[in-house]
């Protein structure tokens, strides 16, 4: 390389020359004099006397420039002596760039270098510990092999260190100690030992690399700190968690047992029944193999996943892989939206996660499937990364969504960037011989492809089509004599040859055309490149033996050209094809052989992904990046068929085991455990740590004379216990309702699993992202006409669907009709009933209920992970604390559907939940008032676990009234008081009606029966979106779909009585607006335009 | 891990090299120069490239390639954010980072990447504690320096190394006590011929400037945090909280920094700000093509779309433009075959248009794909997906500090096929 060469030229004017011009820009003032007119020599005896100068000033500008002459790679060695005696300097910038230079040439002036380690063993007794930390550095930098010992005796001593910071630094050192004599293994291993010990999360990174780099087989001395490692992994600076990541990832596969059943590995159905349903899966496992996850397995699982929303892209991807290699296959999911979210950054990061993408999505489709779109090229991107995505996007073919990749493949074909383009169409071959549906119209569109104008695309289409066609060769002799047209206007060498090879292969499949061929070759014979050459001789041998009687004369023709032809290698074959074919008396068995040698037949070429075999390297290293085996790549062991020794991990500290009976649904587990964060045993480490930040900090300040350092030591230790105050306090408090909060999480989960409204309000789940998400909330959107998003409707309606399917289309036309304005949430066909019909659910009957039940189970899941509402929680009321209620509490909630029981009642739901440490018995409702309260009851519940919380679904009829219904909730050992308040639009159903309907209706309910107000709408609620957003939150009516935008209207009728209430809202100028209700109801009505009031006007 | 990093500009010449560890020759280049050669474009040469004995991973920023040589197993991607951490941090002391700005620092450079590294392995890489142990060039601070002798590198461990958030030093004053957040949405889509949207999404950032004395503890919570799909935070964001409440609480850095950056859920539709109607035609046999480019406004929510720039590669065979805009500027590289057209703001009642006609090669083929067309626009004081922040409080101080919220949507990989 010339530049290279150039850089590396010391001598001469040309380095003078650069030599000025560098000292224009490094230096100012008195700098730029000595440069300019210096040659070679001059320049560094110039350099030299300014460092031996009494001025610190001087000294510094010297120093900088040498540190710019060391940045450009050139060589400043002579300067050394002048340099090193400056390593004392006060000036502590000075100081600083010394160090550079030494650690730079140390190496190369070592007797020289030996004048300034006294200075260091000086400085790592200093009080300072910034100081200390950088003698240490440099020291242990200093890459002479004399100071071997030295450097072990202050490794060993900054171990010790009270500053973590030293030790941090000491952790560093045992690195380079041992990559210069390793020969101190043992002893290093020893230092390792102690540091890895350590509590602070400075050292944790630092000392877990060094054990990597020194004895990483030395998974022995992992075992007592594992647990402390996992705990204190998401407070160690982000480099460190990577490290300690993917020693851990390394440390489990040798510890643990495989959590994945057997057979179900990289199982596509497996992965279905996942999507179904979780716990089902689950429980089918444990009964087919009971698999009991290691504690320490799942602490480990459960401690890095906060980690995946990091903004380090690399722990992210080390978060990615080590659930990849460890976690359950179906708890592998949720890293997918992280590593697609990484895909917005830098181009580089991107390359790297769509490489380990293509290799996770060969073996799991599924995993990445919801998110196909994110792989969807753009002309902008570079040609690497759109190759990769090329091959995700093929990975992820499958019969359902074949043609919209197909569509998309297309376009690319198109691209100006014929590379890609080519690309593209061997991704179609593999499509088409993947998936054997679209096989016919891959090929066809290929044969189009065939008159594309661009010589790369066509060539590639006639490898692709020869590869295509060797699988199923029977029916296409159609296409290959399209091919043989097309053969004179096609000029790539690969794709005449391939088009010969076929010919050749198939030629009984086309006996008119195939000797033509051949015979228009003999004429262009000595024209073509050698490949095609090869292909001429393949073909006319082949003819040779089916049909020999065209085609001798031309045989012969050729193969007498091929034997004077230029290249050995034509000329070598074609000797070997005479012998072959042409009987004479020389050649012997072998002749009779020569049709079953030439045209025997031959396997179809295996169009695999280039990514096919990259899972034998663990995802995310370098090696899986190279595909090869990089310096230094730990393989990742199997997991071992039986456990280690667990109790090896156990510490005499009380670690964070919590009790992991196994329970039922180790998912649902997972989940809740995330909560355990605020886990007193952990905040005691933290805590330990804190304070032991405090002592550093404070016998820092003891030691140190300098009043600066004193107070900045105040100053930190202040800080540090004021934030471990803060944190203690927020400790305490989390852990106060730490309980209440594990219920409160049980309980959310626990209606998700129970009842199907419900499903639509819970949180949006890390993996809850299936593609039946997308379709469902396209279809409101689209299908509506109307604004309402709310999902109030949509659960209702969901119910209502389901509830229809199974009453097997008991809707009658109306409905439909009316239907068609409303929201589905769940894509359920044409079933989207209105929730006016609500009442004739009444005559469904209680087995149906529990049928209806039992399907919501089964089918629950999936409802439940695909929506996200964009609309606020159902709110959550208060029915029993956990601490009047002697450990059971009760929250309730309005699902907002109609009452299964009967038609007057209105639905509740109620979440019980044991948060007392024994199971409760006969749980039930005991005595009403008023008295003559109709409530539907929920059936007694014989047992509630400790820490298990159930969901049940009750009616009651408050008579279009607030009043608060009371009631008995009964143990079998206590009784507790409780009531239910409605608020006012929780008594109302939602009514659909047409807008006509709805002025008609307003017309016949005016006089006493309308109350209205004006107010004053808050900013936010502009939007018609808004209003209803504000409006459905407050009551439960329907939108009506108006034709003004300055009028809103919603329509609901009273549960009990069905007295129709209806709400309009007409908004006038500067945010103004006119609400109305209209209903027989007036106590309703001034109850209910309070609230909405009250909804619209807030902010 | 990693070895040595060298500096190489754009017409390969490496201008600055670092060693962490022994010295490596910069021979080793010859093997990025090589696969630099290959590349068609400077996007193209790959990040990763084997050699015999080390193996190079190079990042492109400001027409700067960061390469780094690294000797053994390493998370690539562990390079990777590494190299971009240190470009970042350049920026953030020199303001740009540009060849010419790093020959002229050189001096800081190579201190802060002394810092940086230690043996290879990221030491400090936090601004907040990089900017204690060394001052960023100011021109004050040269002047003050040269004359008292002071210098730009400090004495003391940074406060932040140590305590339990590193990122904010303690000891933090100002006379304005202001925090301003920036709430900034992209919109990455791909729309077809035919305008429909084939994929689209929303990803957003938090980006704040946070100027308060002291300890300050702030909360900020949103109307509607469901919106947020997936989020990655700032170290200082507690996860915990945010699990269980939505709510980002958090002990701020001092100055800016990016607090949150998400992904609004893909159940939620996309509004699309702008529409294109488009017509290019090429003829097959005429040396002429047609071009005619429309823009306006759709479901905007009343906010004007702003600086608005389509630009588009048109296909080789095109020689020349010749075109009309009803507003803006144009412009046509013909050697890159870039169009360029700067709009500025879209007037919903005259929409702005481009039209007139292309020359081709005579006698080339007519080209088979029509450009694509990539749009830039901002549209101010709304964010696109509706996320809207409900408040934010401060605890831990007394004072009453000045709170903003910004919102602004632009556009971020905007492309349409034609």
């Amino acid at each position: 390389m010339s530049t290279s060469a150039l850089y590396n030229d010391q001598g001469g004017a040309e380095a003078a020359v650069e030599a000025g011009q560098e000292s224009t820009p490094t230096s100012s003032g008195t700098g730029a004099a000595f440069g300019l007119f210096s040659t070679d020599f001059k320049k560094n005896e110039d350099l030299k006397e300014m460092l031996e100068s009494n001025k610190e000033s001087l000294k510094l500008e010297a120093m900088k420039r040498i540190v710019g002459l060391i940045a450009k790679g050139k060589n400043s060695s002579e300067l050394f002596p002048a340099v090193v005696k400056n390593v004392a300097s006060k000036n502590i910038e000075l100081k600083k760039l010394v160090y550079v230079y030494l650690v730079r040439y140390a190496e190369e002036q070592q007797d020289l270098a030996l004048l300034s380690i006294s200075t260091f063993q000086r400085a790592l007794k200093d009080p300072n510990q910034f100081i200390r930390a950088s003698a240490l550095r440099v020291l242990s930098s200093i890459r002479v092999p004399i100071i071997v010992p030295i450097m072990m005796l202050a490794i060993k001593e900054a171990a010790a260190d009270l500053s973590p910071y030293v030790r941090k630094t000491s952790a560093h050192a045992i690195q380079k100690l041992y990559s210069l004599d390793p020969d101190q293994k043992e002893q290093l291993i020893e230092v390792i030992e102690k540091l890895l010990k350590d509590k602070s999360t400075l050292v944790a990174g630092s000392v877990v690399m060094a054990f990597e780099e020194v004895c990483p087989d030395r998974i022995d001395l992992i075992h007592k700190n594992y647990r402390k490692l996992c705990n204190l992994l998401v407070d160690v600076e982000e480099w460190g968690q990577v490290v300690i990541i993917s020693m851990l990832t390394r440390y489990a596969r040798t510890q643990f047992t495989s959590p994945w059943t057997e057979g179900a590995t990289f199982d596509e159905n497996n992965e279905k029944t996942f999507y179904d349903s979780d716990s089902e899966e689950k429980k089918e496992q444990t009964e087919a193999k009971p698999y009991i996850m290691d504690p320490d397995h799942r602490l480990l699982l459960r401690n890095t996943k906060p980690l995946l929303q990091s903004r380090n892209t690399a722990v992210v991807m080390s978060v990615a892989q080590l659930y990849w290699h460890l976690a359950p296959k179906h708890e592998v999911n949720i890293v997918t939206k992280s590593l697609v979210r990484l895909l917005r950054s830098h181009r580089e990061v991107q390359f790297i996660v769509l490489q380990n993408i293509a290799t996770m999505s060969i073996q799991r489709k599924g995993m990445f499937e919801p998110f196909m779109k994110s792989f969807y090229v753009r002309s902008t991107d570079a040609t690497h990364i759109k190759t990769l995505k090329l091959e995700i996007l093929t990975n992820l073919a499958n019969e359902a969504n074949i043609s919209t990749i197909l569509r998309e493949f297309q376009t690319y074909v198109k691209s100006q960037d014929k590379a890609f383009a080519a690309a593209t169409i061997q991704a179609i071959g593999r499509c088409a011989t993947n998936i054997s549906e679209v096989t016919d119209t891959c090929l066809n569109g290929l044969v189009l492809l065939l008159s594309n104008r661009d010589e790369t695309v066509v060539a590639e289409s006639v490898v692709v089509i020869k590869k295509l066609l060797q699988t199923q060769p029977t029916q296409h002799s159609e296409i290959i004599k399209h091919m043989a047209k097309l053969f004179d206007n096609i000029t790539v060498p690969m794709a005449r040859a391939s088009i010969l090879w076929l010919m050749g292969e198939y030629c009984e499949r086309v006996p008119k055309i195939a000797p033509d061929v051949l015979r228009k070759m003999a004429k262009t014979f000595t024209a073509e490149e050698d490949i095609v050459k090869l292909q001429i001789v393949n073909l006319a041998a082949k003819l040779y033996l089916t049909n020999s009687k065209q085609t001798k004369l031309l045989t012969q023709y050729i193969l007498n050209l091929g034997k004077y032809d230029q290249n050995y290698d034509i000329r070598d074959r074609t000797r070997f094809i005479r012998q072959l074919i042409v009987p004479n008396e020389k050649s012997g068995a072998l002749n009779k052989y020569a049709r079953r040698i030439l045209l025997a037949p031959k396997p179809a070429p295996v169009l695999e992904s280039a990514f096919k075999d990259r899972d034998r390297f663990q995802l995310g290293t370098l090696s899986h990046s190279i595909n090869s085996k990089a310096t230094g790549y730990q393989e990742l062991s199997d997991w071992p068929a039986v456990a280690p020794d667990q109790s090896v991990r156990n510490v005499e500290v009380i670690e964070p085991v919590k009790e992991w009976a196994p329970l039922v649904g180790k998912t649902k587990k997972s989940k809740s455990d995330d909560k355990f964060y605020s886990d007193d045993e952990e905040e005691k480490e933290e805590e330990g740590s804190a304070s032991s930040g405090n002592e550093d900090s404070s016998s820092s300040s003891e030691e140190s004379d300098s009043e600066s350092e004193e107070e900045s030591s105040e100053e930190s230790e202040k800080t540090s216990t004021d934030s471990g105050k803060s944190s203690s306090g927020s400790e305490n408090s989390s852990s106060e309702s730490e309980s209440e909060q594990k219920k409160k999480k049980k309980t959310k989960k626990a209606p998700q699993k129970k009842s199907k409204p419900t499903a639509a309000d819970s949180d949006s789940d890390e993996n809850g992202n299936g593609p039946v998400a997308q379709a469902s909330s396209s279809s409101p959107e689209s299908s509506s006409g109307s604004e309402t998003d709310s999902e109030d409707d949509s659960d209702s309606d969901s119910l209502a669907a389901q509830k229809k399917k199974k009453s097997d289309a008991k809707s009658k036309p109306k409905v439909e009709v009316k239907s068609k304005k409303e929201v589905s949430l769940l894509d359920l066909d044409d079933f989207s009933p209105a929730p006016t019909n609500a009442p004739k659910s009444s005559f469904l009957s209680s087995s149906l209920l529990s049928d209806l039940e039992g399907l919501s189970l089964s089918n629950i899941s999936s409802t439940m992970q695909v929506t996200t509402p964009s609309f606020g929680p159902v709110k959550t009321y208060e029915l029993l604390h956990h601490m009047t209620g002697k450990g059971l509490s009760a929250k309730y909630h309005f699902p907002r559907q109609p009452c299964l029981y009967e038609p007057s009642m209105v639905a509740v739901q109620v979440i019980l939940t044991n948060s007392s440490d024994h199971s409760l018995e006969e749980i039930h409702i005991g005595e009403r008032s008023p008295a003559g309260l109709n409530i539907h009851c929920f059936n007694t519940i014989e047992r509630l676990e400790p820490e298990a919380s159930v969901t049940v679904s009750m009616g009651i009829d408050f008579s279009d009234s607030t009043q608060a219904a009371n009631f008995q909730l009964c143990t079998k050992e206590n009784q507790f008081s409780v009531s239910i308040q409605p608020a006012v639009g929780e008594l109302l159903m939602p009514s659909t009606m047409t807008e006509q309907d709805f002025t008609k209706e307003q017309g016949k309910l005016l006089g006493m029966n309308e109350t209205s107000a004006t107010i004053t709408m808050a900013t936010a609620n502009t939007s018609s979106q808004a209003i209803s957003k504000q409006v459905l939150s407050v009551a439960n009516v329907g939108v009506v779909s108006s034709s003004q935008n300055n009028f809103h209207r919603f329509a609901g009728r009273t549960v009990s009585s069905g007295a129709l209430v209806l709400v309009s809202l007409e908004l006038k100028e500067s945010s103004s607006a006119l609400l109305t209700i209209n209903t027989e109801k007036s106590v309703m009505a001034s109850m209910l335009l309070r609230d909405l009031k009250q909804a619209l006007t807030q902010a | 891990m990693i070895h040595s990093l060298f500096l190489v500009n754009a017409s390969g010449d490496i201008f600055l090299e670092k060693h962490w560890k022994s010295v490596v020759s910069r021979s080793v280049c010859d093997y990025f120069f090589e696969a630099q050669e290959r590349a068609t474009e400077p996007e193209n040469v790959p990040p990763v490239i084997p050699t015999p004995h080390h193996y190079l991973i190079s990042v492109l920023r400001h027409r700067i390639y960061f390469v780094a040589v690294i000797q053994s197993e390493v998370p690539p991607l562990f390079v990777i954010e590494f190299l971009h951490r240190v470009v970042d941090t350049f920026q953030d002391y020199f303001g740009v980072c540009t060849e010419a700005a790093i020959k002229d620092n050189v001096v800081v450079v190579y201190e802060l990447l002394e810092e940086m590294l230690d043996n290879g392995f990221p030491l400090a890489t936090e601004s907040n504690i990089l900017k204690e142990l060394i001052k960023p060039p100011t021109i004050l601070r040269t002047m003050v320096n040269t004359i008292t002798g002071s210098t730009n590198v400090g004495e003391q461990l940074p406060t932040g190394q140590l305590s339990v958030v590193p990122w904010r030093r303690t000891g933090v004053k100002y006379t304005n006590n202001e925090a301003y957040f920036d709430v900034v949405e992209e919109i990455d889509a791909i729309i077809d011929k035919s305008g429909s949207t084939i994929t689209a999404e929303i990803q957003g950032v938090i980006d704040a400037c946070v100027k308060l004395t002291g300890m300050p503890d702030l909360t900020l919570s949103f109307m509607n945090p469901r919106l947020l799909d997936d989020v990655s935070f700032h170290p200082c964001v507690r996860f915990k909280r945010w699990e269980a409440e939505r709510i980002l609480s958090f002990i701020p850095p001092d100055g800016n920094f990016r607090l949150l950056s998400y992904h609004v859920s893909s159940q939620n539709l996309v509004a699309i700000p702008v529409y294109v109607k488009h017509n290019i035609t090429f003829r097959e046999g005429s040396s002429q093509g047609r071009f005619d480019l429309t823009l306006g406004p759709k479901q905007t929510m009343g906010k004007a779309v702003e600086s608005v720039l389509v630009s588009s590669q048109l296909p080789r065979g095109v020689l020349n433009a010749n075109l009309n805009p009803s507003q803006g500027t144009y412009t046509f590289d013909p050697v890159t075959k870039m169009l360029s057209w700067d709009v500025g703001k879209i007037n919903p009642q005259k929409l702005p248009s481009l039209k007139g006609t292309m020359s081709l090669q005579a006698g080339a083929s007519k080209p088979d794909e029509n450009p694509s067309i990539n749009i830039q626009f901002k549209i101010q004081q709304m964010a696109i997906s509706g996320l809207k922040v409900n408040r934010l409080d401060m605890y831990g101080e007394k004072y009453k500090p000045f709170k903003g919220i910004k919102y602004m949507t632009k556009a971020g990989k905007f492309q349409v096929r034609t």
